[in-house]
């Protein structure tokens, strides 16, 4: 018993030691489960918190608000409208099959899209919403509305849209938005910032030059949603602003007579202001409706646009790189002048053609004009005089007074993309391009705008009101507000001597309203109206002495062999204020198709005039 | 007169029974019942849904339950030590052979008013077991061959009919409530050591036969970003649940981590969790405080105990629970590796409360009949 008590009485130290042992093992190991606590709760609280909220808290960002486009007046040429959706979130909705069903019945959707938008709503998750379509007209829309009892789950929504209301008439100088890409995604940083699925960015023209500005910034919704992604509830609303409203220089009254005279052919005009550089109307022709391809176009549709002949995709204003034909004249003489070649007295035989390096070079006009004064010769456009001074000029030294006044060169500098150059020879240029000497018989049909001379619409229109404003250097512009160039008041000179200018300007005056003149026809008497401007009528492809012999009329001859029909002129003559240039694709002869349009436009541009002026004295009011 | 009362212990009348009481560790218990209704409250998103009703049920049932052993003489208990180990090595058969699969392991059987989960009881009737195999033996006998070789046996076989349901996690539980036991007995510490460098080496040789979620789970443990969405997801959130908490906590029924379902196994396993991201540090603190207590008054019942019996009974109880405990925090804290171990009392699950409410029994009614003598 004893023995057994002292074995009891060891037991007992035992365990009671390692009692010990284990207790203070488990104090340890609580302080380090309580410091582990601590760590994470107080120390890294803040992290842990911010991960909480990334879990929990995610944001929907809504397409912003685009701006909108004015036109000088205030009229809204690109603006934005509510368009009727239908959206469906499937989880919501008790029966899919029937109110999908029903909806299709109500809509009157084709086979097609209801089996697109099946397809939708496979690839979306159940709470996500289903576009079932974006752009309803307000009868369906209200239909919708009307049986919204029978229909769970389906949301009428209105949301905002772009919209053109003058449909094609801006489309060339405008563009069009349409969904952004993923290229368009990449390049612009704006739209990264503030992409949302279906954003609609520009594609051309300004909408897409001034992206930046137009696209405005996202409202956020700020949801706090579980771990499957459903929505639990809105904690936050932010609202975004709305991208910038630009206003233009354009007149929508003359861009809308622009387009009218322009229908059915193929071609360009522009109109700008001669001292500000502002554009007052700028068209190209064919054009197309832009509405159409806000919610996407058709294919339809676009095989229409895509295979018109008459190509209306492409922008002649800014694209088109035509032979100037005689609207080059102005410059040539002015360059003959400028460089002491000629003076008004100088005169030159035509015979109708000359021989000059064993080639023959026709004029016109087949019985010659006889002796011939620069004066006459711009008049008459005497094709042989301006073979002779541009023989006597050289090539080189036009091309100096030609880029100078803007020919070869991006009128609009980086704001289109598309815009194209042109192009004004020079034996250097030929050299480098074709690795060819120059020819003198090239420098004579440059002298009357054929050959390797190439210019846009709009160079021609710029080349017309530098020549009208008495030979200064203006920036042209399509943003109203945009001052940035053009600093009022302070005018680059393009001449060595005014009288030449003058000179120029008088050869114009004579060329349309004097007898014999080539745009005699189109004249106007009024002083108030009175305009001087220049024909000219270029070959797409040379003429053979058959065809000479011949000498077909315009209709005679296959649509894509006649002449281009080109007018620039400017105006009103005593006070010049305007400057235009006509472009008819294929139109046959500048006298007879480009300047009648001259006529009816001066008629408007100048009576609008004083519009345009009252509205720039109310801005200065304002201020 | 007075060491006359104590040897006439086994008469003690109702009421002396329940003056003998340990109120502290009672209260505790109910304290920590009630918390762990708040918190099942809170997972069933500020309702009484399923889980509440049923675990109120649970707890109301297995506090009663842990009454009456408490009243029932310590004696008895250790009388039906050897025979209920049997019991539950049985049930471990009839689990495995006929038990209830549930999410890849075999560990149910049907008992058609519950689904008991026999691996749970095994934590506690082991202890049991090594403790009576161990109150009688001399401390010279404690290390002989055959002894250890003995209660290795009692350990292993139990834990080979865990494993293969597979539920690694509750086998080392199993083992961790024996080898308490074993260290309590007397087993000479060098044994000890011995074991735990030959653990280390093994351990490639271990990790290669783990089954490929198990390796999974360990590699995630090392990294959880390795695969935040996959297996790494669970310790993420549940760090982040417990990081968000802060000092005091979200608030009752705020916890966004476990509303939101951002937390796995909210229920069961990861219960501390969804607690600790609502109340914060201070709360998580006040429910260590609430287990200190409890390990404290269990070991100080152990030592106030008579019999070597009792004594072995509520150290080995008292360490098992605390490495329950632990376990369970460091996994959810990401200091372990993720193993299924449930948070006692606190964690859903009727098999665990019942186990560890019949241990609490046990180590009351060793508070009192802690006179009691056992021959």
């Amino acid at each position: 018993m004893i023995n057994s008590s002292s074995d009891n009485v060891k037991k007992l130290n035992s365990i009671n030691r390692r009692m010990f042992i284990t207790g203070s093992l488990k104090f340890f190991i609580m302080i380090g489960i309580v410091s582990r606590l601590f760590f994470l709760q107080v120390k890294e609280n803040k992290k842990y918190l911010t991960l909480s909220d990334k879990n929990r808290i995610r944001e929907w960002k809504l397409a912003p608000v685009r701006g909108e486009f004015h036109d000088y007046f205030g009229n809204i040429i690109a603006g934005n409208f509510e368009a009727y959706q239908l959206h469906v979130i499937p989880e919501q909705v008790e029966d899919f099959r029937y109110v999908i069903y029903r909806v299709k019945d109500l809509l009157e959707l084709s086979d097609k899209e209801f089996k697109k938008v099946l397809k939708k709503k496979n690839e979306i998750k159940p709470w996500e919403t289903l576009i079932v379509s974006d752009n309803l007209s307000w009868k369906k829309f209200s239909k919708i509305n009307n049986h919204l009892y029978d229909l769970n789950g389906v949301k009428p929504v209105i949301s905002i849209s772009r919209n053109y209301p003058y449909k094609e008439n801006f489309t060339h100088l405008l563009g069009y938005v349409s969904q952004a890409n993923q290229n368009d995604i990449e390049n612009t940083e704006a739209i990264k910032k503030n992409f949302v699925p279906g954003l609609k960015v520009g594609k051309v023209g300004l909408e897409k030059s001034f992206e930046e500005k137009l696209l405005g910034t996202n409202d956020i919704e700020r949801y706090e949603v579980n771990a499957y992604g459903r929505r639990i509830s809105q904690l936050e609303f932010q609202k975004g602003e709305k991208g910038k409203n630009l206003r233009l220089t354009i007149d929508s009254e003359v861009q809308k007579l622009v387009n009218e005279l322009l229908k059915d052919k193929a071609g360009s005009i522009c109109v700008m202001d001669i001292y500000t550089g502002e554009i007052v109307a700028m068209h190209s022709s064919p054009s197309f409706d832009p509405n159409l391809f806000v919610f996407g176009i058709s294919k339809d549709d676009w095989q229409l646009i895509r295979n018109d002949p008459l190509k209306p995709l492409v922008n002649k204003t800014l694209q088109g790189n035509y032979s100037p034909g005689s609207t080059i004249k102005p410059i040539v003489a002015l360059s003959a002048l400028e460089h002491g070649i000629i003076n008004t007295n100088f005169t030159v035989k035509c015979t109708g053609k000359t021989e000059m390096y064993g080639q023959t070079y026709h004029c016109w006009k087949k019985k010659g004009h006889g002796f011939v004064s620069m004066r006459n010769a711009m008049k008459q456009s005497c094709d042989t005089y301006f073979y002779e001074i541009s023989r006597r000029l050289g090539v080189d030294k036009l091309s100096v007074t030609a880029k100078k006044f803007g020919l070869g060169e991006k009128v609009f500098g980086n704001l289109f993309d598309i815009e194209k150059k042109g192009l004004v020879p020079n034996t250097q240029w030929k050299k480098n391009a074709l690795g060819k000497g120059w020819l003198l018989g090239e420098t004579m049909i440059t002298g009357i705008g054929q050959g390797y001379i190439q210019t846009t619409p709009i160079q021609l229109c710029l080349m017309t009101a530098q020549i009208a404003n008495g030979g200064y250097k203006i920036y042209p512009k399509i943003l109203a507000d945009d001052e940035t160039k053009q600093q009022i008041g302070k005018f680059e000179q393009l001449y060595e001597n005014p009288k030449n200018i003058k000179i120029v300007q008088d050869a114009m005056f004579g060329s349309t309203n004097e007898v014999m003149g080539t745009s005699y026809r189109s004249r106007i008497d009024n002083p108030k109206y009175q305009f001087a401007g220049k024909t000219g009528t270029a070959q797409v492809k040379k003429i053979t002495e058959q065809e000479r012999e011949l000498d077909l009329k315009t209709f005679e001859i296959p649509y894509e062999q006649r002449d281009h029909a080109l007018y620039v002129a400017f105006g009103p003559y005593k006070r010049p204020r305007y400057a235009l240039s006509v472009i008819i694709e294929h139109g046959g002869n500048g006298s007879t198709t480009a300047a009648p349009m001259a006529k009816k436009l001066f008629k408007l541009i100048i009576d609008r005039h004083s519009i345009r002026q009252s509205m720039n004295d109310k801005k200065y009011l304002e201020i | 007169m007075y060491q006359h009362t104590r040897l006439t212990a086994g008469n003690f009348n109702f009421f002396q029974k329940f003056k003998n009481f340990d109120y502290i560790l009672l209260v505790c218990i109910l304290l920590l019942g009630f918390t762990s209704l708040a918190t099942m409250y809170s997972t069933d998103g500020g309702k009484v849904l399923f889980h509440t009703k049923s675990h109120f049920t649970k707890l109301i049932v297995f506090t009663i339950m842990m009454l009456v052993i408490s009243f029932i003489n310590i004696k008895y208990w250790f009388s039906i030590g050897y025979i209920s180990y049997l019991i539950v090595i049985g049930l471990l058969f009839w689990t495995y052979l006929f038990g209830i699969t549930s999410s890849g392991s075999q560990r149910w059987i049907n008992l058609y008013f519950i689904n008991l989960q026999p691996s749970e009881l095994m934590k506690i009737f082991i202890i049991l077991c090594l403790a009576k195999y161990f109150h009688r033996m001399k401390l010279e006998n404690v290390n002989s061959i055959y002894t250890i070789l003995t209660s290795l046996v009692i350990i292993l076989l139990p834990m080979g009919l865990v494993i293969v349901q597979p539920d690694l996690g509750t086998s080392l539980l199993i083992a961790v409530s024996g080898i308490a036991v074993l260290w309590f007995a007397g087993i000479n510490h060098k044994y000890f050591i011995y074991t735990m460098m030959g653990f280390v080496i093994s351990l490639p040789f271990i990790i290669a036969f783990l089954k490929p979620y198990q390796k999974m789970r360990v590699l995630t443990f090392l990294n959880p970003d390795r695969d935040p969405l996959g297996a790494g997801y669970q310790i993420i959130q549940s760090k982040i649940a417990v990081g968000s908490g802060g000092i005091f906590g979200k608030g009752f029924l705020k916890g966004t981590q476990s509303y939101l379902e951002f937390l796995p196994e909210k229920h069961t396993d990861f219960v501390f969790t969804l607690f600790s991201e609502e109340f914060g540090f201070v709360g998580s603190v006040f429910l260590l405080l609430i287990y200190a207590i409890i390990i404290y008054r269990i070991v100080a019942i152990g030592a106030g105990s008579r019999s070597f019996f009792a004594k072995i009974f509520c150290y080995s109880f008292g360490a098992a629970i605390f490495v329950y405990i632990t376990i369970n925090m460091s996994m959810v804290l990401g200091l372990l590796p993720i193993v299924g171990s449930p948070l006692p009392i606190m964690s859903y699950g009727g098999s665990s409360m019942l186990a560890t409410m019949i241990g609490f029994g046990i180590v009351m009614s060793s508070k009192v009949h802690s006179q009691q003598s056992i021959a």
